[in-house]
């Protein structure tokens, strides 16, 4: 899925101290232009970097999933009526979008694709991972969604009924996982460090390696 | 793509699940303009939105079954949306752009 012309543009990154790719200075070039005209400071664009790299990443939504596994009155009001329940956690970066979790069960699994572009839970999961934007999973996911999840690494049973969800402009989807066995004794903090961003994306269950190990 | 569960067994926090999200710090610094603008009022981010989506579509439409590079298209999204709302002009950019390209190497900033 990966660009073949990726490896090259990192060989260039690393081997010049300036990068001179033509849309890295068109993107330099964008910048100056916007400060010159007083619209917008450097430090400020390093705010927004650092805030969805940063603060506003996948953890959010962990920590939705582990308190929807240890409360069962949450876990309703969450798939009652997402974009109210997570406001409970007064999460930072701003979505207006409409949340749908959307749980994963025994014979059912859930998985989230944008197939126009790349829309994306950013509150509860922070940025789109490079393969979300992909078209070969854009288009694929929805073709033939059991054959691509088995290639990234998540085989499903024949019985499992598979269901993609198309985010768009107005509905943005999160997938619950479901909890993994052996994590019973586990507090909700520690839940959530098992939770991973691609388990809400629907491409990958969760295990817990530690509980494995006994 | 695969999930590293010793990792997150050591108590690392889910940010990244150890997966980079820009390719190169010009995407990260295009990601945080764009954002920034929109949270400034500049223009709705479904306005960028759609900016991007007719970006992509036209990228697929003229090369069908191949991978593309998604920042350039946001980039490309950009400038559409700025230039759209009397923001910032192609041809000022290109002029700036142009006289960045040309800048002697080793340049200070």
């Amino acid at each position: 899925m990966a660009d073949k012309h990726e490896d090259h543009q990192h060989a260039q990154t690393h081997n010049h101290q300036h990068d001179t790719s033509p849309q890295a200075i068109r993107a330099e070039a964008l910048e100056a232009l916007l400060i010159e005209k007083g619209l917008l400071k450097a430090s400020e664009v390093d705010d927004v970097i650092v805030q969805y790299e940063e603060r506003v990443g996948p953890m959010n939504g962990a920590r939705v999933v582990a308190r929807a596994w240890k409360d069962p009155a949450f876990r309703e009001r969450l798939l009652a009526d997402g974009t109210a329940a997570i406001e409970e956690f007064s999460f930072e970066g701003g979505q207006t979008e409409k949340l749908v979790v959307v749980a994963n069960g025994p014979n059912i699994h859930h998985v989230v694709v944008c197939t126009l572009c790349s829309c994306y839970p950013w509150a509860v999961l922070g940025l789109p991972p490079k393969w979300y934007k992909d078209p070969a999973y854009r288009s694929r996911i929805v073709r033939e969604p059991r054959k691509l999840l088995g290639e990234m690494g998540l085989e499903l049973p024949a019985e499992t009924n598979i269901n993609v969800w198309d985010s768009s402009a107005e509905v943005r989807y999160m997938v619950l996982p479901e909890r993994p066995e052996g994590t019973e004794a586990l507090s909700e903090e520690e839940l959530a460090l098992i939770v991973t961003r691609d388990a809400m994306i629907g491409v990958a269950h969760l295990q817990h390696k530690a509980m494995e190990k006994r | 793509m695969s999930i590293d569960h010793e990792l997150l067994g050591g108590g690392a926090p889910p940010l990244v699940n150890g997966e980079l999200l820009f390719d190169e710090p010009w995407q990260s610094r295009v990601f945080g303009i764009a954002r920034l603008l929109s949270e400034q009022g500049l223009y709705d981010w479904d306005d960028f939105r759609d900016s991007l989506i007719k970006r992509i579509q036209a990228w697929e439409n003229a090369n069908p079954g191949a991978g593309y590079h998604y920042y350039p298209l946001f980039l490309d999204a950009l400038t559409d949306t700025l230039e759209s709302r009397g923001i910032l002009g192609s041809e000022e950019l290109l002029a700036t752009q142009l006289a960045f390209a040309n800048r002697p190497a080793g340049h200070d900033h």
